[in-house]
């Protein structure tokens, strides 16, 4: 899946045509450490996705693996039991979830566990492969024999006929005689695992031609008790699909024990965890990006897959358009890249709007030197990738503290899972945010023990963090506080009520009533607060101040912030979620957008009369109505190529149709029959019916 | 017993053998075997339900009395080859088998078939078995007659026997052809099944015993089923109750106490495991969980709620809509300002029947489209994802695409899942259905 050697040829060939030609020698050097900065990222990126992957899918492997091993060794028993269940076919309906592009890695990782330890005989085979059932049962015996199986219908085969008596032949028995060869060549080694079983893996269930699949375990069952088969569905649904799909009569055939995944979104949560609310890639996304790619995900597929693919572009997009993303790497070689940086990359620095703001802060003659001395200029900049750094080393930490704090809070005023809040934090300063507030007042109504649990919890986050220097301090204060919030007894509230109570019982006077209210209400507002409710406001006053002070400036607002955040959010949703319909019309409205030429290049709305015929007739028929005299048409579109041959308009030849003019219409018409603008009508004759209307 | 079977042709031994694994099927197995003899019938037809013991019968007979057989399922045969192929590797050896061309005609078959034929000559009669006969009518015209016939074509003592579940009339072709000698094999009778099933007791249980199981659980099951194979699966499923009722219970012939203590665990079983919701090593450990008060197990049905995509839910409710309700109503359903429209004209005479029990009818993709733009509350633009959600809908066998794959112009849909299953995706919208 992580094809991490096609990239590079693809980012070899995006160098080549790098604009910045001007400064041949710092560009290409830059470029070479682009490229293998990028190779570092890809990788260490990468590695830890697959290995995330395995990781989530664990559990489930292993319980398939053990199904495989108890069922092949159930076989070997001769129990009354077991010999009763010998008949039917140990099945696993693994339950995978509708995202069907994840599949594969988990499939490709099962045959491989499974190749490993419990058997070398494993096929798996996929729906699309397999409309009959002669096709489904060559590629099932090509995968467990590794051979070519013979097939009748193919022509190459005919030339092999000489070859005709070693041809294979395509059925069940030609695997029994195969199977039986090979495990007699095994038990003179005499393991343990003499008849290792067959495992069949059918990716996708429900794509499978019902017909063939109801066949294909008619044929198994047959073979059964000279084959140790074993099935393992792939199910995207729901396991219903079994009964859907398979009368009774034949999935009676079946033992089928279920198996149900991880549900992607829990999946995702991982991945962001470990990919992105992380302060080991420099790499990040910014709000937007962050939004696209999770939106993608939660509307469109589900696929974790592509949601990494997603970051993977985006990485590309990044190192490939910002050319100071060569700061964008490890502390060491970022401190060192500052010192390589040519003055057109110091120029470049000089224009971040991050930077730009920085400089305002800066006193007169600090500015003057920014501007002019590029020596200090690399020496503040070394200084202020420090900075950054340590502020994501500060981030991530608190940042799930908040999280843990607040995504138990009833109705989530911050959201339930933590990238809703590392969204929030992106965008602008969070305690700037109502929600913010509102969670906060909710927390100081928290019940002691909750409390503590959730400091608790913090304490340990906080604990896990790298960053020393906030570690220490932060830690102890806290520890200090749950401790001392933990010893103390809860406030009895009840003896500061009573008081005001006992003295209304005695007036009836509604004024009177009034009063003792009044006061009481104001007693209890000027009340001295509890020992317990001191510290507890206290503590959450600390809290408080961390958010302000290390997520204080939101990440859009650090300096430098573009060298490892990618902003390009219309970049990331133009590649990853096309919109082949707004691009079709974008090319006929402005053909400038695509071609590039300095000839088609128009104001807003109008279309150069050079531009290609099928724009031109496009931009005709805009203004006509429901039906399109075809005459009409081809005399406006002649009239407009006329003029842009430059022919004179007082003449007689203009707006003539000759041949070849006539051709071209006919042929930019048809063209737009194709792509569904127009379409012939037998209600008119000569006439043609517009489709579209509006524009998108 | 074995007065059943006689047989000048063959030992008195090897048919006592046969007799005792064919209980019930005496008469049948008589028949046939009178049947079989050193000049035989060219084909013979049997059939019976399911279970109903045919290929066992067969099986056994040629088997125990080592007659030259050649077994066939015509499932497994995907082509004629396959078939001759088979047929020629069990009487004459792989060589034989060899010997037919690529893609071979019933005459390259019956041209082989002679030839080795004249080499090893046959001392007996020659069977070839054909199970599950019906697939046969699938086959080329030819086939099915010229096997009936077979005799005659390959000049040798062969008998094809065919075995169906399907009564001979359905098979005879149009253009006529030999009659096969008709057999039928009726349904097993309770007591027949209650014997057959104890023969396979638990070794550690009397027989006498095991049958007053059997009959206990015949008399919960027979009413919904008679497949003996099915029912054969049934008593081991139970077996962890009954072994745990024999620990606890001393006397074994106390039938009664049997009943009380079984027929819960009958009852249930009724419901999961005789459906397969449950497979029989689930059921298994469940029972035994059960005795320490575990969490029950789900069967495979009790999953039907699947977590789809947000735009997906909505395409989907979309294509519900645009498959229950006729098209004349959309306007009416999502349009702010449809208009008035009299109520008396409003509904046709036949679609006051229920849309329901007349089940989805198809629709074109562009109202699928308008229908999901109106419906889902937000703008969303007509990405290229989102039709390939349709697709992927199409794969996962929740829409079905009515029109053939290769037209892409105006493609149509059914929209194939229940209103349950709709109201399951949007809990919200459940009013509104």
């Amino acid at each position: 899946v992580f094809v991490v050697n096609l990239w590079p040829s693809i980012f070899q060939g995006c160098f080549v045509f790098k604009p910045s030609a001007k400064k041949k020698k710092t560009a290409l050097s830059l470029g070479a450490l682009n490229f293998q900065q990028i190779n570092n990222h890809q990788q260490n990126m990468f590695c830890l996705c697959k290995a995330l992957q395995d990781e989530l899918n664990r559990n489930i492997l292993d319980s398939l693996l053990d199904f495989t091993r108890k069922c092949s060794s159930t076989r070997q028993h001769s129990d009354w039991a077991s010999q009763m269940r010998a008949s039917e076919i140990p099945t696993a309906a693994l339950v995978l979830g509708v995202n069907v592009p994840d599949h594969d890695m988990t499939f490709q990782s099962l045959s491989d566990l499974l190749q490993q330890s419990v058997t070398p005989h494993v096929a798996s085979v996929q729906a699309k492969e397999c409309g009959a059932l002669k096709h489904l049962m060559k590629r099932v015996l090509e995968r467990l024999m590794d051979t070519v199986v013979d097939d009748e219908d193919e022509e190459e085969a005919e030339q092999t006929s000489a070859q005709l008596n070693k041809s294979v032949h395509c059925s069940l028995s030609t695997l029994c005689a195969w199977y039986n060869a090979k495990t007699k060549r095994c038990s003179h080694v005499g393991d343990d695992l003499q008849s290792p079983p067959l495992v069949i893996i059918f990716k996708d269930l429900e794509a499978f031609n019902p017909r063939v699949l109801q066949d294909f375990i008619l044929i198994c069952s047959r073979y059964i008790e000279r084959l140790p088969l074993m099935f393992i569905f792939g199910i995207a649904t729901s396991p219903s699909t079994i009964q859907h799909m398979l009368p009774h009569s034949v999935s009676s055939l079946l033992c089928i024990e279920l198996f149900q995944s991880l549900s992607c979104t829990q999946h995702l949560a991982t991945v962001i965890d470990k990919l992105i609310l992380t302060p080991q890639f420099p790499f990040k996304l910014n709000g937007k990006v962050m939004q696209v790619l999770i939106s993608i995900f939660l509307y469109h597929d589900f696929s974790v897959r592509n949601f990494i693919k997603g970051i993977q572009l985006a990485l590309l997009e990044h190192f490939h358009s910002q050319p100071l993303s060569v700061l964008c790497c490890k502390k060491k070689a970022a401190l060192l890249n500052v010192m390589h940086l040519g003055p057109q990359d110091l120029e470049r620095i000089r224009q971040l709007q991050s930077f730009k703001r920085y400089v305002e802060k800066q006193d007169p003659q600090e500015q003057v030197n920014l501007f002019t001395d590029d020596t200090h200029l690399k020496e503040v900049c070394q200084k202020l990738i420090k900075n950054l750094r340590q502020y994501h080393k500060n981030y991530y930490p608190i940042l799930r503290c908040l999280h843990t704090l607040t995504s138990s809070l009833p109705r989530y005023p911050l959201g339930k899972q933590i990238r809703e809040l590392h969204l929030i934090c992106l965008d602008k300063n969070i305690w700037e945010n109502e929600d913010y507030q509102s969670a906060m007042k909710l927390l100081k109504m928290l019940a002691k023990d909750q409390l503590i649990a959730l400091l608790q919890r913090c304490e340990e986050i906080l604990q896990a963090a790298k960053s020393k220097n906030i570690k220490m301090a932060l830690f102890m204060f806290l520890n200090n506080y749950y401790l001392t919030v933990a010893a103390e007894p809860s406030p009895s509230v009840e003896d500061s009520i009573t008081s005001p109570v006992k003295n209304l019982q005695k007036k009836t006077d509604l004024f009177q009533l009034q009063k003792t209210l009044l006061e009481m209400n104001e007693s209890r507002r000027s009340k001295k607060l509890s020992p317990f409710e001191a510290l507890r406001n206290e503590a959450l006053e600390f809290i408080d101040s961390l958010v302000k002070s290390d997520i204080l400036p939101s990440c859009s607002s650090q300096t430098l912030n573009e060298v490892c955040y990618y902003t390009s959010s219309a970049t990331v949703r133009r590649h990853l979620n096309a919109t082949p319909r707004t691009s079709i019309q974008a090319a006929l409205n402005i053909p400038y957008y695509y071609l590039q030429n300095d000839r088609l290049k128009t104001e807003d709305g109008i279309v150069s009369n050079a531009a290609p015929d099928i724009c031109i007739v496009y931009k005709l028929h805009l203004e006509c109505g429901r039906l399109i005299n075809l005459y009409d048409w081809l005399e406006a579109y002649s009239t407009v190529v006329s003029a842009a041959e430059g022919n004179d308009p007082g003449s007689d030849n203009f707006g003539k149709v000759d041949d070849v003019k006539h051709a071209r219409f006919i042929r930019a018409v048809s063209e737009l029959e194709f792509l569904g603008f127009i379409k012939s009508t037998k209600q008119k004759t000569d006439h043609v019916a517009r489709l579209t209307w509006g524009g998108c | 017993m074995s007065s059943l079977l006689q047989h000048p042709g063959h030992e008195e031994e090897s048919l006592q053998r046969v007799s005792d694994q064919l209980p019930c099927r005496e008469v049948q197995a008589g028949t046939l075997l009178s049947l079989m003899g050193q000049y035989s019938y060219p084909s013979i037809f049997i059939y019976g339900h399911r279970s109903s013991g045919k290929s066992h019968v067969l099986h056994v007979l040629l088997k125990e009395l080592e007659l030259p057989h050649a077994p066939v399922s015509c499932v497994e045969c995907v082509s004629v080859a396959l078939l001759f192929e088979q047929v020629l590797l069990s009487f004459f050896g792989a060589d034989a088998a060899s010997l037919l061309p690529r893609s071979p005609s019933l005459s390259d078959f019956v041209r082989v078939y002679r030839n080795q034929c004249s080499q090893s000559p046959a001392e007996q009669t020659r069977y070839i078995v054909m199970e599950k006969a019906e697939l046969l009518r699938d086959a080329d015209a030819n086939l099915l007659p010229a096997l009936l016939r077979l005799q005659e074509l390959v000049e040798d003592n062969v008998t094809v026997i065919l075995l169906s579940e399907i009564v001979w009339d359905k098979f005879r072709p149009n253009t006529g052809c030999f009659e096969p000698l008709l057999l039928h094999f009726p349904d097993y009778s309770k007591g027949e099944l209650q014997h057959i099933l104890s023969h396979d007791r638990h070794p550690s249980y009397s027989a006498e015993f095991y049958s007053s199981y059997i009959n206990i659980l015949l008399g919960v099951f027979y009413s919904v089923c008679r497949d003996l194979r099915e029912l054969r699966h049934l008593p081991h499923a139970m077996n962890v109750a009954f072994t745990c009722f024999c620990v606890s219970s001393v006397k074994e012939t106390d039938t009664h106490k049997l009943w009380r203590n079984m027929e819960p665990h009958l009852k249930k079983a009724m419901q999961t495991v005789y459906l397969r919701e449950v497979s029989s090593l689930q059921w298994e450990k469940m029972q035994q969980m059960e005795e320490k008060e575990s969490g029950a197990l789900r069967g495979l049905s009790a999953h039907t709620h699947v977590e789809l995509p947000y735009y997906s839910k909505f395409l989907l409710i979309a294509a519900y809509l645009a498959s229950y309700n006729p098209a004349r109503t959309d306007k009416r359903f999502f349009l702010k300002h449809h208009g008035k429209i009299r109520k008396t004209n409003f509904l046709k005479k036949n679609e006051k029947t229920s849309n329901h029990l007349l089940g989805p009818k198809p629709f074109p993709l562009d109202r699928l489209l308008a229908i999901f733009y109106s419906v889902v509350d937000s703008r969303v633009a007509p990405t290229a994802s989102i039709f390939s959600q349709i697709s992927s809908l199409v794969t996962l066998q929740l829409l079905t695409q009515v029109s053939h794959d290769d037209q892409l112009d105006a493609p149509k849909y059914k929209c194939a899942v229940s209103m349950d299953f709709i109201c399951h995706l949007y809990g919200i919208y459940k009013h509104l259905l």
